[in-house]
């Protein structure tokens, strides 16, 4: 239960946002426009959804936070900041020499930080035995699986979607982050997934599909995922908006890598902020 | 278009051998067997071992792991034909603290799994036990099947030990010491009657570690898995001719032993030969060529017994074998050329 001073859904994702942003401006660089995109989900996942401790992200107590797309990195770290898992502080290291917040997701750097995702298509396959796991030791802490759009090109990703309906993972939440952009393109022209509902459906999943930047509904299809008595893997499929908060970002030409002018990054937090106010 | 193989004229003399089985037995007509020895040593490994787990895609039966889960049915998972997930959900179990003895055969899981075993398991060391039928040229079937590549391909993967035991003695006594290795393994497995040779003598298994199984002045025999065997076979062929040949047996392919190895070439300078069931490429002659070149150990001679670099004949075993050198018969003509 949050403290009742404790900040907001709202402003968590906001300073989640922020934290990104300074990320970017250190490095020059970074996948912001994923970040700002994702914002509300994790916000809702890390202060909602999932059960953790700050000051023991070992605890195996925990619920397992699983980020399959690496480079959403940026994003996973501003969480972990903002969750204070990791100090503030270290923002100022990111992507540097030596850091523990390298480029990539990986496991072996990060507290917190359960895999290792830069090649992409790992995470659901990981979460699908991490769920048996937790079954056999007859654990009640829950998976959840951050994965993109994009990797659902890929075919481990149904290998493991029909297994995880198989052994009907009721302690499993996968979240698509549907932002319809990757690496050549749009993602439904590189490959079409639609209808993407369907699919899950058919694989013997408990399906969502919620306005990944809409907090209310992002806490009802949780809350939902996590108390449904059917005995199914639950998916929520997230819509959202690239370089969601930034107005002057989210009206870009969209790309996979979105490039971001080194003034720029002090004008996107006024953004931020100014809409804050707004 | 693709290519078609030019078949050659059969000998109207000899007998046309059929392919067998999918996984024929290396053992001879009059060779003493041990029936599934993977399996057994692993039912006895989970007597004690609770964390102990099995998974399969779809070829239980064709790895012995049935043994387990006709034993330890809740600790069994079937994971489908889906050997990327299999080693995926395998890391997902090692990382909530279990031990997954996974298997499938060496050809789909050198071939298709690499990427989920390099970046889902062996990146982050997680203990998973990966056991595989048919490796090198264990099968007539084709090269589908016959894992030729399956040491050089995993040799480049940081942290993973290699494993080629010999027979049914070395399997068994491999089976509890990876699994108190704390990273991940690949270990070949040979199943169904497996031969049993090495309790002949004076012999243990240790991980990482090469044994002298016989001494010799003429010839050093190093060799890894069932071609240990067959450098046994030889040496004793070549006994009749007064060649005096030492096997120097290798199962623990990465990290190689390479302080018994360089004593062994530096005893006595000897023709030096490398045996083993894999592509001349990538394989024990590449990384003990390296070793002795990198350490300035140079022999007299140095030879490879290896299957050539090319997709392999569809064939009966025993045909296959004497066509690409590795029987103890092909071995010992080769010996006796090689000395002059």
């Amino acid at each position: 239960m949050p403290r009742p001073n404790a900040p907001s859904l709202a402003e968590r994702a906001r300073n989640i946002r922020r934290h990104a942003l300074r990320m970017g401006e250190v490095q020059g660089q970074g996948y912001i426009a994923q970040a700002l995109g994702i914002a509300d989900v994790l916000a809702v996942a890390w202060f909602h959804a999932l059960r953790h401790r700050p000051d023991d992200p070992d605890w195996e107590g925990r619920d397992r936070f699983l980020l399959s797309i690496g480079h959403y990195a940026i994003a996973f770290y501003a969480g972990l900041i903002e969750a204070g898992v990791i100090p503030e502080s270290e923002i100022e290291t990111y992507g540097t020499d030596d850091s523990r917040l390298p480029m990539s997701g990986m496991a072996a750097y990060t507290p917190g930080m359960e895999m290792s995702g830069g090649s992409l298509g790992l995470g659901l396959g990981i979460a699908v035995g991490r769920c048996l796991g937790l079954k056999r030791k007859a654990s009640d802490s829950i998976v959840l699986n951050l994965m993109s759009d994009g990797e659902l090109d890929e075919g481990p990703t149904w290998e493991a979607a029909m297994s995880a309906g198989h052994h009907k993972l009721d302690n499993l939440i996968c979240v698509v982050d549907v932002n319809r952009m990757q690496a050549d393109g749009v993602s439904t022209g590189v490959l079409n997934f639609e209808p993407l509902a369907d699919k899950w459906t058919a694989f013997g999943w408990h399906v969502q599909r919620v306005d990944g930047n809409d907090i209310p509904a992002l806490v009802a299809a949780f809350d939902a995922a996590r108390n449904t008595p059917e005995p199914k893997p639950r998916v929520i499929i997230c819509d959202t908006k690239m370089a969601k908060g930034v107005p002057f970002l989210e009206t870009r030409e969209k790309s996979h890598f979105l490039r971001v002018e080194a003034h720029e990054w002090a004008l996107a937090l006024a953004a931020l902020d100014a809409g804050e106010r707004a | 278009m693709s290519r078609k193989k030019q078949i050659a004229a059969t000998d109207p003399n000899r007998p046309r051998l059929t392919t067998s089985a999918m996984i024929a037995s290396l053992a001879g007509e009059d060779q003493r067997i041990s029936p599934a020895p993977f399996g057994r040593a692993l039912v006895e490994l989970g007597r004690t071992r609770p964390e102990i787990l099995g998974l399969t895609a779809d070829l239980a039966k064709y790895t012995d792991l049935h043994i387990f889960a006709q034993a330890y049915p809740d600790r069994f998972y079937q994971m489908g034909m889906a050997e990327q997930l299999l080693m995926l959900a395998a890391a997902g179990l090692a990382h909530e603290g279990f031990v997954p003895f996974v298997t499938t055969y060496a050809a789909f899981a050198s071939r298709r799994t690499f990427d989920f075993i390099s970046q889902g398991i062996a990146e982050e060391g997680l203990p998973v036990k990966i056991c595989c039928a048919l490796p090198g040229l264990t099968t007539g079937y084709g090269p589908s099947h016959q894992a030729t590549e399956d040491l050089a391909i995993f040799r480049g993967m940081p942290d993973l030990v290699i494993l080629d035991p010999c027979d049914a003695l070395d399997i068994e006594q491999a089976v509890p010491q990876i699994a108190a290795h704390p990273g991940p393994v690949y270990m070949r497995l040979l199943r169904g009657n497996v031969p049993l040779v090495l309790d002949e003598y004076d012999y243990r298994f240790e991980l990482g570690r090469a044994k002298l199984l016989r001494d010799g002045a003429d010839v050093l025999l190093i060799s890894s898995g069932f071609m240990t065997m067959r450098a046994l076979e030889t040496a004793k062929l070549l006994a009749g001719d007064r060649v005096d040949v030492a096997v120097l047996h290798c199962p623990t392919i990465k990290p190689l032993d390479t302080a018994t190895i360089l004593q062994e070439v530096r005893r006595k300078p000897r023709l030096v030969i490398v045996a083993e069931n894999h592509s001349v490429i990538g394989g024990l002659g590449e990384a003990v060529a390296t070793l002795l070149l990198t350490e300035g150990a140079i022999p007299p001679r140095f030879r490879q017994v290896a299957l050539p670099d090319a997709f392999l004949d569809a064939g009966a075993l025993p045909t296959l074998h004497e066509r690409y050198g590795i029987s103890a018969t092909a071995m010992a003509a080769r010996i006796k050329a090689w000395l002059g």
